[in-house]
């Protein structure tokens, strides 16, 4: 009787890696889906902390694959390793602050570990020649499978006939006749399959499921090493860059305003470590300082506050501040729009 | 009758996935039988923990919105 053999699939939670595990289902091979969260996962965070968007049916779309497929998740926290990825990746950047060659070859390589670690034969992706400019490109395939270590133990299902065979192809515990052959960045192959296999109602969305490819996030993130005069970031850093509007008035500081109730109450959660402000005289945003404040700065950030506050047409509007200090009280006159300079807003 | 121990995992503050991580890494040193209260401040545990769960062959027992927090009661199968 043979072994029965077993693949470890990289699941994104969008439709090719879907599909890729699907295939390799289709040929009787034992599939557990793995998802590793970064910190820079869109995957549902906006949706928590903007109150506008809680009514909408939220669902995380990796263990949603899991379910479609009935196969095993197991979510991986790489949010420490991750930061070599994104602060020093040897390929460099995509057209943000996105290091998507790195990324790749960082994940398949902890995939390998996870694989040699669990008793797994294989790894498989969804990757297609051609599908994404950086990291999905004939010249980076092999890059990928020599520099995460893993050789040739990846396979690529849905287009490994465009590739040399896999040692998964070679030892016969796929066919390769059973496998795909797509290339470039047209998704009607994709969509093909996928109705051939029943599943519907997938992920596809727009930007992709990393905030790094977004650019306001990669600008806001670029800020942030340059207002700290250095490349690093904790995790609070990069939640909070997905929350508020940020405005930095001077090189030392910035604010973050909410923008609504839900990211209010986030905010709140943050705010015992942050100078904070709020208006008392009228309603209006809770707003982190981050950074150091100078003389006048308080004041500065108070009239910006007031403008985002109900009191935008009032002559004056009281604010709280909290500092380490103490709390004060502000009266200030809310900036007119053309005070806000553009340069301000990240 | 044996008694149920159960587990609280506090993931207040954090938002999904890592209320999700939080209780898979726990549930790795837990035996079956074993109940597990997740308490999260992210409304996404009651969708996320439940899939986990169904993915995993867990038993969710009950699942309750208190408007700010949201908890997730499950068994641990094997």
């Amino acid at each position: 009787m043979s072994q029965q053999r077993k693949a470890v699939a990289l699941i994104s939670g969008g439709l090719d890696s879907m599909l890729a595990a699907r295939v390799i289902q289709e040929q009787g091979i034992h599939v557990e889906g793995i998802n590793f969260f970064t910190g820079f996962c869109v995957e549902g965070h906006t949706h928590a902390i903007r109150k506008r968007d809680r009514n909408k049916p939220k669902r995380n779309n990796a263990l949603w694959v899991a379910e479609r497929l009935g196969i095993k998740l197991h979510i991986i926290d790489i949010i420490e390793e991750y930061k070599d990825v994104v602060i020093n990746p040897k390929y460099g950047y995509g057209a943000n602050l996105n290091p998507c060659l790195d990324c790749k070859i960082f994940m398949v390589g902890k995939a390998h570990q996870w694989m040699r670690e669990h008793g797994f034969d294989f790894i498989i992706t969804g990757e297609v020649i051609g599908q994404r400019p950086k990291s999905q490109r004939r010249d980076t395939m092999p890059v990928v499978a020599r520099e995460s270590g893993v050789g040739d133990l990846l396979l690529r299902p849905l287009c490994a006939k465009n590739l040399p065979p896999t040692k998964p192809e070679r030892e016969g515990w796929v066919d390769r006749e059973k496998l795909y052959d797509f290339s470039g960045r047209t998704r009607k192959p994709q969509m093909e399959l996928a109705r051939k296999f029943g599943l519907v109602d997938y992920a596809q969305p727009a930007g992709g499921c990393c905030f790094l490819t977004d650019e306001n996030y990669s600008r806001k993130l670029a800020d942030l090493w340059r207002a700290r005069g250095e490349r690093d970031y904790e995790l609070d850093d990069i939640m909070l860059l997905k929350v508020g509007r940020h405005i930095r008035p001077r090189p030392h500081f910035k604010l973050i305003v909410a923008r609504e109730e839900g990211e209010g109450r986030f905010l709140q959660g943050y705010k015992n470590r942050f100078v904070h402000l709020y208006p008392v005289s009228h309603s209006g945003p809770l707003t982190l300082i981050d950074g150091r404040l100078e003389d006048g700065d308080l004041e500065l950030a108070g009239r910006i506050v007031a403008r985002y506050s109900q009191g935008r047409d009032a002559e004056r509007v009281t604010l709280r501040a909290v500092t380490p200090e103490g709390e004060k009280t502000l009266e200030v006159a809310p900036f007119k729009p053309h005070e806000i300079s553009p340069r301000w807003v990240l | 009758m044996g008694t149920v121990t159960r587990k609280t995992i506090d993931a207040r503050g954090l938002l999904c996935p890592l209320p999700v991580i939080r209780l898979q890494d726990a549930v790795k040193d837990l035996p079956a039988g074993t109940e597990v209260e997740l308490i999260g401040t992210d409304p996404g545990v009651l969708h996320d923990v439940p899939a986990w769960c169904r993915v995993h062959g867990h038993r969710v027992l009950q699942t309750r919105d208190d408007g700010e927090e949201y908890r997730v009661v499950l068994r641990i199968a094997r």
